[in-house]
């Protein structure tokens, strides 16, 4: 939503994260948690412009869901957002969760990213409802997305459970229109009283609270067979479409004529109404995107349904996925000639910090173990720098395996490279257990104070909280040394002399190192650049030889002059970083100043 | 208007792609229609491809525009016009600015950015106008304000009050800029000929 736009406009163009913040606001959260994910971090930057809910960034999507069930158990409303592997993180408080149930409201966004824009994998967390036993509802567009927030929180309390709700990159990421309500004055009651027959997780306890559970969701079942958004229109017979989410608007809009059921909380089923469904149509379609997640359940009930036996279990779907497999007509093609037009993939920026880290790693020769961030994009050519990208925190311990196969072989082949706030998300635990079980292994932490993929935001390294205001930022190397690693080395990356002798050493070493590399992000909003010149190159002493271009650096092109080919610097985006002028080896490029004195 | 209108907008991150559309579509909705707007971008902030959807009607269900039904093309920037042709009508309008950015595997020299792109598009689509955004942007006063400049060339092929672009783009543009910016749509609706 635009910062202008206020309370008393009464429609607006929302995105579905927006529309997920306003729900959440309206319904009277009172406190807010995540961890910055593709698709679903601006649930949170949205929420944080009302100054009476407590918004935070947490260390990782476990402390954020634990933060949110504390909060709800103890009588207030409370959301968690994540993306969708944020709750394979957070799984061990939710499935506790479902056990206990929560006195207030407690509403777990998962935003899932069907065609993994942003993403490792496509999961389907879809699943983790039927698996926690815990009910989810998946809207739409965004004026859904917005009702079903306040819905959740009503069905959380009713029910005693935590809900889902799922959004996906497509409903997250689309604007449509929304009518804005005044927040809700929300009763609510702060608690302590004590429960330890609902809230202490004893085995004898748990054995009282299974059946609980188990019982919870036949009463869920029983609310989705009534509930009215679970919404059945029978136009044209000849067939009828099961569906949910943007799935439903691209069906729609291929086959407005015929008979719908959308399916607007996806767990647990309306058996009466899927029944009644597929008595009035003569063939039932299952139009999901990735697992078929409905169609088996369907199945199950003895209906018999097409599904996946038409429709891809991967990637988003579209409009003409729905039109193209249940009309049978062959993919709807222009005249493209995209097949052959040059790429345009993403690159690091100009001047990023991380370009010098992966020249230096490449040109070592190094089996680089590393993790989710910007710097992800070192794993593509020419840098072609990272070996591996597994998941959250994943590089230490993936280095660890290597040097606990190889032994001291390894010494000086392999490294792990982690971004400041993955380090601080899930690679504490890591180091230390790199510590304690005799490892050797150096781990390279790029700190450029921001979460950068996501949008640069602050996180417990950074000395800012979400809302801005100033706090306490860890000190990594304090924090390295009391985890027990005696060599802690900070760096400065544009130093790539300094840089490569400290990776030679530390790599070297048979015993555990990390490496600082501390620069920040060229878009860091907070840090004051000093003025550095922009570079050039001499055209007369380059030799064409390409080594600058191994850097692909968005700045430096190719161009071809009288004697062949050559390096040119494009002064729109120069940083004045340097690394290319380190890496000449014929000292073709300096400085503007020096060039012209 | 029973039909629903499908505009896409097509360039490179940091052109202003994004908030071009976001205008569009506040603009549609003031108008009274209902509104969806969807966008595709690379990973990174810089440097990716940007595709975004505006899809405005009496009632309007896919966020998405289905290949093959986009009335209105608003071309940033010439290569990635040619990428999201699948999408187009038979007789779409293309707007289409001359600025030209090379990807990476051009200016590393290992492909070439095809040439000539509007003439070989005009020979296949005759409702294409060449709109020099950059030019006019530079003109009234700041040169990020080409996708306000291109605003203005597409205000044109609707019959919609000039004042309800200039308030939804006053809604988006900080104050500081919006004289300027202002001043872009303007000279931007005056240089176009639908």
């Amino acid at each position: 939503m635009n910062k202008k736009q206020n309370n008393n406009q009464r429609k607006a163009l929302l995105s579905g994260n927006e529309a997920i913040a306003r729900g959440a606001y309206e319904a009277g959260v009172k406190v807010a948690t995540g961890y910055p994910g593709t698709p679903s971090t601006e649930i949170l930057e949205t929420l944080v412009r009302h100054e009476d809910v407590y918004v935070e960034w947490s260390t990782n999507e476990k402390v954020a869901f634990e933060v949110a069930y504390g909060a709800a158990v103890s009588g207030g409303r409370a959301l968690v957002a994540m993306k969708h592997v944020g709750v394979n993180v957070a799984a061990d408080p939710l499935f506790a969760a479902s056990y206990t149930g929560i006195r207030g409201g407690l509403v777990i966004v998962t935003a899932d990213d069907p065609e993994m824009y942003s993403s490792q994998n496509e999961q389907d967390n879809r699943n983790y409802a039927k698996f926690a036993k815990i009910p989810m509802f998946e809207p739409s567009d965004s004026q859904e997305a917005k009702d079903f927030v306040k819905l959740a929180f009503e069905i959380s309390e009713a029910f005693d459970t935590p809900v889902f709700l799922r959004t996906t990159t497509r409903l997250s990421h689309s604007k449509s229109v929304v009518e804005l309500s005044h927040p809700e004055e929300h009763a609510f009651g702060k608690t302590l009283a004590k429960e330890p027959r609902k809230f202490v997780l004893l085995p004898r306890y748990s054995r009282i609270r299974h059946p609980l559970v188990e019982e919870r969701i036949e009463r869920l079942s029983d609310f989705a067979d009534v509930f009215d958004k679970n919404e059945m229109d029978i136009n044209d017979t000849s067939f009828g479409i099961i569906t949910s989410g943007v799935c439903y608007h691209y069906a729609k809009e291929s086959f407005p004529d015929y008979s719908f059921l959308k399916l607007s909380m996806v767990y647990p089923l309306p058996e009466k109404k899927i029944r009644e469904f597929a008595e009035r149509v003569k063939k039932v379609y299952v139009f999901e995107e990735l697992d078929p997640f409905f169609e088996e359940q369907i199945k199950a009930l003895g209906i018999d349904v097409t599904g996946k036996d038409i429709f891809p279990r991967c990637g988003e779907f579209s409009p003409a996925i729905a039109e193209e497999k249940i009309k049978g007509v062959a993919e709807i093609k222009g005249n493209s000639f995209s097949d052959q037009l040059p790429p345009r993939p993403p690159n690091m920026c100009p001047g990023c910090p991380y370009r010098p880290v992966f020249y230096t790693l490449k040109k070592l020769g190094l089996f680089v173990a590393g993790d989710i961030g910007c710097y992800t994009l070192g794993a593509l050519a020419p840098l072609e720098a990272i070996d591996s990208t597994t998941c959250m925190g994943a590089s230490i311990g993936y280095a660890m395996g290597i040097e606990k196969l190889f032994g001291t072989d390894a010494a000086g082949k392999a490294v792990a490279i982690i971004g400041d706030s993955t380090f601080l998300h899930s690679g504490i635990p890591a180091v230390l257990n790199m510590v304690y079980n005799k490892g050797a292994c150096t781990v390279i932490v790029l700190d450029n104070r921001t979460i950068a993929m996501t949008g640069r935001q602050d996180h417990p390294g950074t000395g800012f909280t979400l809302r801005g205001d100033k706090t306490k930022g860890v000190d990594y190397g304090l924090l390295c040394r009391s985890l027990g690693v005696d060599h802690v080395v900070t760096v400065n990356p544009f130093d790539m002399v300094h840089l490569e002798t400290v990776v030679k050493k530390e790599t070297s070493r048979l015993e555990p190192s990390v490496i600082i590399s501390q620069a920040p992000c060229v878009l860091h909003r907070r840090v004051v650049k000093t003025p550095v010149p922009q570079r050039v190159v001499s055209g007369e002493k380059c030799t064409g030889c390409g080594e600058c271009l191994k850097l692909i650096c968005p700045a430096i092109e190719w161009q071809r002059n009288e004697n062949g080919k050559k390096a040119f610097i494009n002064k729109a985006l120069c940083s004045g970083c340097s690394v290319c002028e380190q890496v000449c080896k014929e000292g073709a490029i300096t400085t503007a100043n020096e060039q012209n004195g | 208007m029973d039909k629903v209108t499908n505009i896409i907008m097509v360039g490179v991150g940091g052109q202003g792609v994004i908030l071009a559309s976001e205008i569009v579509a506040e603009v549609m909705m003031r108008a009274g229609f209902d509104v969806k707007k969807s966008e595709v971008h690379g990973m990174a902030q810089r440097g990716g491809m940007v595709n975004s959807h505006v899809r405005f009607g009496q009632k309007v269900y896919s966020p998405v525009i289905k290949k093959g039904e986009a009335d209105i093309l608003l071309s940033f920037e010439q290569l990635e016009t040619l990428r999201c042709l699948d999408y187009l009508t038979r007789d779409p309008v293309i707007l289409l600015t001359s600025q030209k950015i090379s990807p990476p595997s051009v200016t590393t020299g290992s492909a070439v950015y095809p040439s000539d792109i509007p003439a070989q598009l005009r020979e296949k689509y005759p409702r294409l106008e060449l709109v020099d955004v950059l030019s006019i942007a530079s003109k009234a006063g700041n040169i990020k304000a080409l996708n306000i400049a291109f605003l203005g060339a597409l205000s044109k092929y609707f019959s919609l009050q000039e004042d309800l672009w200039k308030d939804a783009i006053s809604l988006f543009v900080p104050p500081n800029d919006l004289e300027v910016n202002l001043r872009a749509f303007t000279m931007g609706r005056q240089c176009s000929k639908p």
